[in-house]
């Protein structure tokens, strides 16, 4: 058989899915948010100078040795409780051992054989609600390495006139969470892709063991694709799509991998065991790698680490701090709200569960915190490239936003200027009305003035309102605002101009 | 006898035991400045030249000067600073130049350090600083602590004081021989299957290997993690007792240091009790494997300790047999990971290769082909094979399991004695390159000591008497966090030893002095 594996055109994915059954299996490392390292006491932050955040340990110079961070331990235990896990009475680091500048010892302080939690599961709910089970194999604790920069075309290391390392991310502890193979998703592997990884990213968020910011590779996924002949159950050959780092990169690339697997298999080839590298550009994937299960990292036990003992009590402890798995939490909360699935699943997409949820606890309706968060917030911090969080936006502000629209001192688009004007720093909204004056005209005196010289400038439109076309009442509104400079009430002018006209309204 | 200082000169201070001078420093008889002036005149009389000593490879005279000068200053000032001041204030000592020290070089005997300066100070560099001990300089040992003889170092041999054509064993053939030769009273060595006891031994000093993780290995430059202990070398055991109660204690950048309170070693080695004592000698170490003057000076001491009221038996630890074999499974595997991040990117020597492309992989193979001698690559060979997929079972596990079957040998053995003794060594010093061509014959010299590193054991080496002109030495092993029974029994036997002619450290002869001092600054 014949390699095929770089000429195979890709099938469609319906082809693919009438010949195939895929396999999928996810690598998802997470960035813990601890004050320092894994094994120093280096500040763990992101986006310092390169190469501050350092000490002796991180560096690997000689004669130092690693302490395992408790709270590091602490949050591996908490996630592995959440995911359903075991955890480990005892486990041992052990040593991963590879010659690359990005390690300054040579070797990644990891776990091998002796995970700290193992044998537990995620309920993942896809985009109709439906929910389905991934079952997780182990989740361990490692270090992060340091960041490479290669200087010259390719970008790889191979070829590159000279790298840059920065060893501020050398030693941050990681967790990664290994699934088991996940079978029986078919056409909705690609769903279920994104979906598992959203998962992740909220329960990790959830626990506040991580900042969970993808953009910054707190969390990164490895995604691994096979396929085998419909109906089979033996496994065929995968391969590893390594950093696919958002949630719309990994349903990509699982879609791109089975069309390829299914393009060369298709065509009588075989697919390599290999990594491969994601383009976001093109979507798709180039070869890595080869990666065979001989790939030989010579782990043996960390001899300068104890094992990490667990008891009953310290877990139960732990378990006592975890917050409500979040698929429970977005079932009650869109009950509690009354929501439609669309308007729900749009607020989860776009992250803003937590501010909502704040803002109705702090006494708006859900309908008005929604309409807020949803509408004019995030376009005031698409505006401003920030996250909605990141206007500063407190409940007690669109609360008394809301109040003044209820209370009709202004209406919905002075309301808008105004969330502008506070989110620029002028203070609170009631504040900033009174300031500006930006109350609604409701004093008939004013109104009466510029409804009178409205119709007076239109009678065409006048006739047509008295002919009973109420509807034309519309034109009047828009001369009626310019002459108020938008601080009428349009119910009002309606109301005038109908008295005016011997209308019942 | 006049007390007076002035009355004693440089050669009487540096033959005064360590605790000697600590009290006459104490006293005022003596400042710490005139020690350590005596030393550094020592050091440049017999360790330089090219029939020296060469103990040292660096000596940092002007900074030893200054730490004197202080500890002199707060002592002259009287008050409680003086009554603060630790009981070693002021004694000066070398540092086994494997261990990190700021503002001095640190080089592991090896090219592939040539030159690199520690930005920190190990655990007990910060300790001996703390106390006030002037830090003479740093002792030479075979290249990062692999060997027997110290002829491993990639700056030449150190000569053993006794006859300066023979080792002063190894690794820390440099802190013995320094301690033999009075260079210095006191020296920091690392013991991974030995290092400490057998140049002690070979030497006629005093070494101990601590309980593992009784000391903390925090700047020690790691060979195997799991075997290393660093730890005293001195004349008697009770000096060495002081010096271990100072570097001693739970230190958290060590994850492997014991949380223990540090027991009175000293207090320990100051005991005469003999009787009611049971001592086991070992079996599986007691006979053919000894040169006949090692053995005859061994059962000399068994006598001396019957005779003194103990009772000798003879313990079986048939594990033992296998300890050798182990060894070099574990601390090779452990090595070969260890010495992995000398790849010239970071720091040390950095080696370009002699033709073809600039890449990554090549510099660090040039590197490390250039950096590391032939037994740190030989190490690391066996290593880096005994911990390949397919391999780790039979060679690191199965060495594990032998680890274990040693542990219970101990633990049986210590359920039925208080101690167990040994020679420390099956021969005693052998001349320069006499097992240099024939690793295997050089790895047997630590076949008696290896034991305790694999089991983690304390051990101590004191001299038994001469054979042939030669030191040997017994070794004295208690269990785990009984390191007290070690200084113990280790003072009992170097006093019934000592024999007509006064403790053997008292006997060495005068090293042929240097033509030409290189080393002091």
């Amino acid at each position: 058989m014949t390699d095929t594996t770089a000429e195979a055109r890709p099938l469609s994915f319906e082809e693919t899915l009438e010949t195939f059954d895929p396999v999928l299996g996810f690598e998802v490392h997470v960035e813990l948010n601890t004050a320092t390292k894994m094994f120093s006491s280096a500040p763990n932050a992101f986006g310092d100078e390169p190469n501050t955040n350092v000490n002796e340990v991180d560096l690997g110079l000689p004669g130092v040795l690693p302490v395992a961070n408790r709270t590091a331990v602490e949050s591996a235990i908490r996630l592995g409780l959440a995911l359903n896990c075991t955890i480990a009475e005892h486990c041992r680091f052990a040593r991963k051992q590879y010659f690359y500048p990005d390690t300054p010892k040579n070797f990644q302080t990891s776990q091998y054989d002796e995970p700290i939690a193992s044998d537990g599961w995620i309920d993942v709910e896809l985009d109709d609600g439906e929910v389905f089970r991934v079952e997780i194999e182990r989740a361990h604790m490692e270090e992060d390495a340091g960041k490479l920069t290669h200087q010259g075309s390719s970008g790889r290391i191979q070829g590159a006139e000279s790298s840059l390392v920065d060893y501020n991310r050398a030693g941050v502890p990681l967790i990664e969470i290994v699934t088991k193979p996940i079978v029986g998703a078919g056409e909705r592997a690609p769903e279920l892709a994104r979906a598992y990884v959203s998962a992740i990213r909220d329960l990790v968020r959830a626990l506040d063991i991580s900042d969970a910011r993808m953009e910054r590779g707190n969390v990164r996924c490895d995604a691994n694709v096979s396929l085998m002949p419909k109906g089979a159950s033996t496994f065929g050959t995968r391969t590893e799509t390594k950093n696919v780092n958002s949630m719309r990169a990994v349903e990509h690339a699982v879609t791109y991998e089975m069309r390829r697997h299914a393009g060369v298999l298709s065509a009588g080839g075989s697919i390599t065991q290999e990594t491969r590298h994601w383009h976001e550009d093109t979507r798709t994937t180039t070869s890595g790698r080869p990666k065979s299960d001989a790939d030989d990292y010579r782990y043996f036990p960390e001899p300068d680490l104890v094992p990490v003992v667990t008891d009953a009590a310290w877990i139960e402890r732990l378990r006592a701090t975890l917050p409500e798995p979040p698929a429970e939490r977005r079932r009650r909360l869109r009950e509690a709200w009354g929501y439609s699935d669309q308007e729900f699943r749009d607020v989860v997409a776009a992250g803003l569960l937590d501010q909502i949820e704040e803002t109705v606890d702090s006494g708006a309706s859900p309908a008005a915190a929604r309409k807020w968060w949803m509408g004019e917030i995030s376009r005031l911090a698409n505006q401003r490239d920030l996250e909605p969080a990141a206007l500063g936006v407190e409940p007690a502000t669109i609360i008394e936003l809301d109040g003044l629209i209820r209370e009709e001192r202004i209406n919905d688009k002075i309301a808008r200027q105004v969330l502008e004007l506070h989110v620029d720093g002028e203070g609170a909204p009631t504040q900033i009305v009174e300031d500006r004056g930006l109350e609604v005209v409701s004093d008939d005196g004013a109104l009466t003035a510029a409804v009178e010289k409205a119709m007076a400038e239109n009678p065409d439109v006048v006739e047509k309102v008295a002919g009973g076309k109420l509807k034309a009442i519309g034109a009047l509104i828009g001369p009626v605002m310019k002459e108020t400079k938008g601080q009428a009430d349009a119910g009002k002018v309606r109301e005038i101009v109908l008295a005016k006209l011997g209308i019942e309204g | 006898m006049s007390e007076h200082s002035s009355t004693d000169s440089g050669d009487d201070l540096i033959c005064l035991t360590a605790a000697r001078m600590a009290q006459k420093l104490r006293t005022g008889e003596i400042t710490s400045v005139e020690l350590t002036r005596a030393h550094l005149d020592r050091i440049a009389a017999v360790d330089g030249g090219d029939h020296g000593v060469h103990a040292f490879l660096h000596v940092s005279a002007e900074e030893a000067l200054a730490t004197a000068a202080e500890v002199d200053a707060v002592r002259a000032s009287g008050g409680a600073a003086a009554e603060a001041l630790h009981p070693l204030a002021g004694v000066p000592i070398a540092v086994k130049d494997l261990i990190v020290t700021v503002g001095q070089p640190t080089t592991a005997a090896s090219k592939m350090l040539d030159g690199w300066m520690s930005p920190y100070d190990a655990t007990v560099v910060t300790r001996i600083r703390e106390a006030g001990m002037p830090i003479l300089g740093k002792t030479n040992l075979d290249e990062f602590a692999m060997g027997s003889s110290s002829e491993h170092s990639a700056y030449g041999a150190t000569r053993n004081p006794w006859d300066l054509e023979r080792t002063p064993g190894g690794s820390g053939g440099g802190s013995a021989a320094a301690v033999a030769a009075f260079e210095t009273p006191l020296a920091l060595g690392t013991d991974t299957g030995g290092s400490i006891r057998q140049p002690g031994a070979l030497t006629g000093t005093v070494g101990t290997k601590p309980t593992y993780g009784s000391v903390s290995r925090y700047g020690a430059i790691a060979m195997a993690s799991s075997l290393d202990q660093i730890g005293p070398c001195a004349r008697t055991a009770e000096d060495a007792a002081l010096l271990h109660e100072l570097i001693a204690g739970h230190d958290p950048k060590d994850a492997t240091s014991l949380p223990d309170e540090v027991a009175p070693f000293a207090d320990a080695a100051r005991r005469d009790d003999v009787a009611g004592l049971r001592i086991g000698v070992v079996k599986q170490l007691r006979g053919e494997g000894n040169s006949d003057g090692v053995a005859a000076r061994f059962e000399d001491t068994l006598d001396a300790l019957r005779e003194a009221g103990a009772e000798v038996v003879e313990v079986d630890c048939p594990s033992f047999d296998y300890a050798l074999g182990a060894y070099y499974l574990i601390m090779a595997s452990e090595a070969s990971s260890n010495l992995a991040k000398f790849d010239g990117v970071r720091y040390g020597t950095r080696e370009l290769p002699e033709d073809g492309p600039v890449t990554i992989e090549r510099v660090m193979g040039a590197t490390r082909a250039a950096g590391f001698g032939d037994e740190v690559k030989r190490r690391i060979i066996l290593g880096t094979y005994a911990l390949s997929a397919g391999y780790y079972d039979a060679y690191y596990g199965s060495a594990q399991k032998v680890r274990t079957l040693i542990q219970r040998d101990f633990e049986a053995a210590f359920d039925d004695v208080h101690v167990l003794v040994t020679p420390t060594s099956p021969v005693t010093a052998f001349r320069f390159g006499e097992k240099l061509d024939d690793p295997l014959a050089m790895y047997l010299n630590d076949v008696a000591t290896i034991p305790a590193n694999l089991a983690g054991v304390p051990g101590i080496s004191v001299p038994i008497g001469l054979a042939e002109g030669l030191p040997v030495g017994a070794q004295v092993l208690a269990p785990v966090r009984e390191d007290a029974r070690t200084y113990h029994v280790g003072a009992v036997i170097e006093r019934l030893m000592q024999g007509q002619d006064g403790p053997l450290w008292a006997q060495v002869p005068e090293p042929t002095a240097a033509a030409t001092p290189t080393s002091g600054e």
